[in-house]
């Protein structure tokens, strides 16, 4: 790890200019991703800045919706009654991502902004497009058992490691940013860019541009909302697939739907193709598997990862049975 | 023996310094003017260092030195277990070829860490290619030389004819992928000089191991290196034997004239102390309609480096286990550009007992037989392959006392048959069996004027509880209360003793250290008659302290009887019939393993082995890059062992077992015994909850989709 300068400001604009003046800064918030990058070579800035000081944690209830400062915890996010009652996907991803130890530090803004696991894109020595661009992919040819079947590239099929950003993705969240020239909302769903030919770009975010908030708004589909994820082992895990889906029934017809997956595309992938089978439908079997398979009708899987294809099916099966029945 | 300490739960005599954090590990120590070291590791599978490129490195702040191939000196091959101590007979940075990814190329010695690994990141190595073979399946089989002395390959009976003449017949194919150890602790070695003298702090299951091998590498007299382990986090084989970084670690302090630390990273882990060879194990099994088997043909195929040859015994399980006429075993080797092999908790044993164990349960459900009757009509009443008496054998009741335990009657044979809400559930079970082994081993007690009891020796504890057994058997071989008696080990200027591997550390020392502890108790009793304290005898007589020596050895019984410890293994699994999740719900170990010399620290060991056995059946893998030949995500994250969520509650129970014959305390050994078969059960419990018969390792929800 080369040395690099660590700067703490308290002040939003403080971090902001900071972070600005130097094309190699990194911002840090519970740094539980960035710390391991750091160490493996990955990331090599020359300044920190630690945003741990600016005042941005904390839930707040505003328009009936909740506004969640980057800086909260998910384990306070997970605490909060208002979100464990009204936004129970939302509980439930980050109850299912990482480690009880890992969540008191992690927070909302870096579990979005997190980077893949990929092994080759974590690993200095090997070619990887994201990491060091116009070198290659190794996993498209090497190991992607836990590659993306949705929305890689020939460039690159990392997938996307956040729990939490996928509940986000179908419960309509917005991304409140602050640059030294502007304030933004970004939705969640526009936040995230596929890899195509530049997989280093993730997000519509500027170099040095600050997470705020996260921010749900009040929808007639949060209530009714949960999340899968299916995983080797039963805790500290990324998903091999997991689903959010958010559902607003109405005399038993679906009004509207949110499906979003996990461990399956560079982004958290929303499946829009399986919420226009869902709206308007009752929910039968038959819709939830005309759903199910809707979902996956672009996939590409490679000979690794094809079981993910059926595993999104069985997993979507499930979490809309649970939805369905659900409220 | 009138056991007063002995066989009782007594704490841990190291615990409080454990969980306060004052016991110092190798990685804890620190001593005057300390710098530290980094290793530079290759990024090709095989091919010749066109070039290092240390320039910029020995520019770098705070570097005291850098070494590789361009600047050490030469250095002896140590031969491999079991011939010698070294993990990896070939030394480190003597030459231009580069064998495997992950092969150490260069030391970096800097005042802190922080510049070393930052100056190890500066070092620029350019190579000349070639073509790798990077897995088992590229490579051509070879018969290994011989495996620990015995013979690669054995025919007892006429295999092939038995299976012919079969009414029932099994053949299938049972593979098990790279593992690594990955103890708590990584490997680290201090290394301080003192003129031509060497102090070397290092995490090893063999202190003596570590001396031997450094003296003879370096070409020093034995008696001028010291090894000092008091505690080690973790090993599970994987310090076993004398790896490079060790060497690394003193050559470094030589040369830049200052103490050196040395701590790998865990990713340099995944290629400097060994692993578990990959397996693909064909087994083809013969047997009567009622199950009782005819014949057993199991052919195993491991890698090795392309330097060295190193093979677990894989198929000698199918040998002894069971009482069958015809048993044929074969080993064969293919040379990988890869680390070599080790041991690793029951080397042979775990992964073949996954073979012949999900083979017996195959057995059991084609010819009608429930797998526990199976294996009681298979029990051998002798042992199989050389036909002597057991010295004692409690498996028929570990099956017995197991099932009853777990309430094994009311499993339905069907698979699929058994459900909690909307999971399948299983009940599979495996046998378990590992041999006694023991070695020469010496130790020291001193009684001191003041009452309190020193048991000295060279072994070390691993964290299975060492410190804690020795004392037991020193205070029961006196008479006294375990306070009043303390242990020192890990120190070669403490009387030798054996690496602690194969289970036989407390059949190895518990015996040395009952010897000299009657020792200085006949001197003391020498002195006056009894009835008096040893304290009240040796104050009236001015004495400071008396010390008694003890030597054991391995006594003639190894070639009168047979010695094994045995057991059985009960599992429970819940399985999501659509999402393929698979959790381990109860289990249920039990075992006759000779006197339990401590049942608390023995059921920590037990637990620990029935955790790593879970973690084989379900989440643990090295993946490895077959173009590149290089571990993908080498990490904890990438290798996943089971966490405290996957793990239920863990019976475990001992069969009151008294055995003469093993050695003076009856002791058998239990770390090993508790991980075989362990997988094997996992998998027969997911084939009885889903109807799938799992034979690669790890069953994952990708393998039950
Ligand atoms: C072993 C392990 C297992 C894990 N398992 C899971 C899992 O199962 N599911 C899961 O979802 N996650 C998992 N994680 C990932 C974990 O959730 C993330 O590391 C964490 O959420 C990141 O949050 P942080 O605050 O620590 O971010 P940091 O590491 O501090 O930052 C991450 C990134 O976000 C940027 N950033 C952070 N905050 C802001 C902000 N306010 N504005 C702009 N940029 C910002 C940083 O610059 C950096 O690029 C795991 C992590 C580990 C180490």
């Amino acid at each position: 790890m080369a040395p690099l300068e660590y700067l703490r400001p308290s002040d939003e604009g403080a971090a902001i200019a900071l972070a600005e003046a130097d094309g190699r800064a990194c911002l840090l918030a519970g740094g539980t991703d960035v710390v391991g990058l750091l160490k493996d070579g990955v990331l090599a800035p020359s300044r920190l800045v630690d945003i741990n000081a600016l005042p941005i944690a904390g839930v707040e209830i505003r328009d009936g919706g909740l506004s969640i400062g980057a800086l909260t915890r998910l384990s306070d996010v997970a605490d909060h009654p208002a979100v464990r009652g009204r936004f129970p996907a939302l509980a439930h991803a980050v109850l299912a991502a990482a480690s009880p130890q890992l969540r008191n530090m992690a927070t909302v803004g870096g579990s979005l902004l997190q980077r893949t696991r990929c092994g080759y894109f974590r690993d200095p020595v090997t070619p990887c497009n994201k990491r060091a661009p116009g070198t290659g992919c190794s996993a498209i040819d090497g190991e992607h058992r836990l590659h993306a079947i949705l929305g890689g590239s020939d460039r690159c099929i990392a997938v996307h490691p956040s729990d939490p950003a996928v509940a986000l993705l179908a419960l309509d969240a917005v991304v409140r940013t602050r640059g030294s020239r502007k304030e933004r909302a970004i939705p969640v769903d526009d936040l995230y860019l596929l890899p195509g030919s530049t997989p280093e770009r993730e997000t519509l975010l500027e170099h040095g541009e600050l997470i705020v908030a996260v921010e749900l708004p009040a929808t007639s589909f949060a209530a009714r909302s949960c999340y899968l994820k299916v995983r080797e082992r039963a805790s500290f895990e990324f998903a091999l697939v997991s689903a959010a889906v958010a559902l607003d029934v109405r005399g038993g017809v679906i009004r509207t739907a949110r499906v979003a997956l996990g461990g399956v595309a560079p982004r958290p992938w929303r499946a829009r193709a399986a919420e226009a089978v869902l709206r308007g439908s009752r929910m039968t079997e038959a819709t939830i598997a005309a759903a199910a398979s809707a979902a996956v009708r672009d996939a590409r899987p490679r000979e690794q990862n094809a079981f993910k294809v059926e595993l999104v099916r069985r997993v979507l099966t499930r979490v809309l049975a649970t939805a369905g029945a659900g409220g | 023996m009138r056991p007063t300490a002995v066989g009782t739960p007594v704490d841990r005599a190291d615990a409080r310094s454990k969980v306060t954090g004052t016991a110092c590990y190798t990685v804890d120590v620190v001593l005057p003017d300390l710098a530290h070291a980094v290793v530079v590791q290759s990024t090709v599978p095989t091919g010749r260092i066109v070039r290092i490129d240390a320039a910029a490195a020995e520019r770098a702040p705070g570097v005291l030195g850098v070494l590789s191939h361009a600047n050490t000196p030469s250095l002896a091959e140590v031969p491999t277990f079991p011939q010698g101590p070294a993990g990896q007979r070939r030394p480190p940075l003597q030459d231009d070829t580069v064998n495997f990814d992950g092969e150490h190329l260069a030391v970096v010695v800097a005042d802190t860490l922080h510049h070393a690994a930052q100056a190890a990141a500066l070092i620029d190595v350019a190579y000349d290619r070639e073509e790798a073979v990077t897995t088992l399946e590229a490579g051509d089989e070879l018969p290994p030389s011989g495996i620990f002395g015995e013979a690669p390959d054995s025919v007892r009976g006429d295999p092939e004819a038995a299976l012919a003449r079969a009414e029932v017949r099994l053949d299938a194919t049972y593979t098990t992928p790279t593992e690594h150890h990955h103890p708590l602790e990584p490997g680290a070695t201090v290394a301080a000089w003192d003129g031509g003298r060497l102090t070397l702090y290092d995490s090893t299951q063999w202190v003596s191991g570590v001396r031997d091998a450094v003296a003879m590498t370096l070409g020093m007299a034995t008696d001028q290196v010291r090894v000092v382990s008091p505690f080690v986090g973790g090993a599970f084989g994987s310090k076993a034997m004398v790896w490079p970084h060790v060497v690394l670690a003193a050559l470094a302090a030589r040369h830049v004239g200052r103490p050196v630390k040395l701590v790998l990273s865990r990713a340099q882990m995944f290629t400097s102390l060994g692993y578990r060879s990959p397996t693909v194990q064909r087994l083809s099994l013969g047997a009567r309609q009622d199950g009782t088997l005819t014949a057993i043909v199991h052919a195993v195929t491991q890698q090795t480096s392309v330097f060295e040859e190193f093979v677990a015994g894989a198929g000698y399980i199918s040998r002894s286990l069971y009482a069958c006429p015809n048993v044929a075993v074969r080993h064969r080797l293919v040379r990988v550009n890869a680390p070599t092999p080790t041991v690793m908790r029951a080397p042979g044993e775990a992964v073949g007992s996954f073979a012949l164990e999900s083979a017996l349960d195959e057995l059991a459900a084609q010819s009608g037989v429930d797998p526990v009757a199976l294996r009681l009509r298979n029990f051998a009443e002798d042992e199989p392959q050389e036909g002597l008496a057991w010295s004692s054998n409690a498996l028929r009741e570990c099956y017995q006392v197991g099932a009853e335990r777990f309430g094994w009657e009311r499993r339905t044979t069907e698979p699929r048959s058994m459900r909690e809400g909307r999971h399948l559930v299983g009940w599979g079970m495996a046998s378990a069996t590992y041999g006694v082994h023991s070695e020469a081993a010496a130790a020291r007690v001193r009684i001191c004027a003041d009452g309190r009891i020193l048991v000295t020796s060279g072994t070390q504890d691993l964290g299975t509880g060492t410190y804690t057994t020795m004392v037991q058997v020193a205070a029961d071989a006196l008479g006294v209360p375990v306070e009043r008696v303390t242990a020192a080990l890990g120190d070669t200027d403490l009387p030798p003793a054996p690496h602690s591997g194969g289970s036989q550390t407390a059949a190895s020392v518990g015996p040395a250290v009952w010897s000299a502890a009657l020792d200085a108790c006949s001197k003391v009793l020498a002195l006056a008659e009894q009835g008096d304290s040893y304290a009240e005898i040796l104050t009236r007589h001015g004495i400071e302290f008396v010390e008694g020596r003890g030597d054991a050895r391995p006594g003639a019984s190894a070639s009168r009887f047979a010695m094994r410890s045995f057991g059985a293994h009960f599992a429970e699994v819940q399985v999501d019939p659509e999402l393929g999740e698979v959790r381990l719900t109860r289990f249920c170990g039990v075992f006759g393993a000779g006197r339990i010399l401590n049942p608390k620290t023995a059921r920590s060991q037990m637990i620990g082995g029935i955790v790593g056995g879970t973690g084989m059946a379900l989440t643990e893998r090295t993946v490895t890059d077959r173009r590149l030949g290089r571990v993908v995500s080498p990490n904890l994250s990438g290798y996943a062992v089971p966490t405290h969520a996957d793990i239920p509650w863990i019976d475990v129970c001992f069969i009151d077992e008294h055995d003469p014959h093993v050695n003076a305390l009856g002791v058998k050994g239990i770390g090993e015994v508790a991980i075989v078969g362990v997988a094997a059960a996992i998998a027969n419990a997911v084939h009885h909850a889903t109807g799938r018969r799992i034979r690669d390792l790890p069953i994952t929800p990708q393998t039950l989709l």
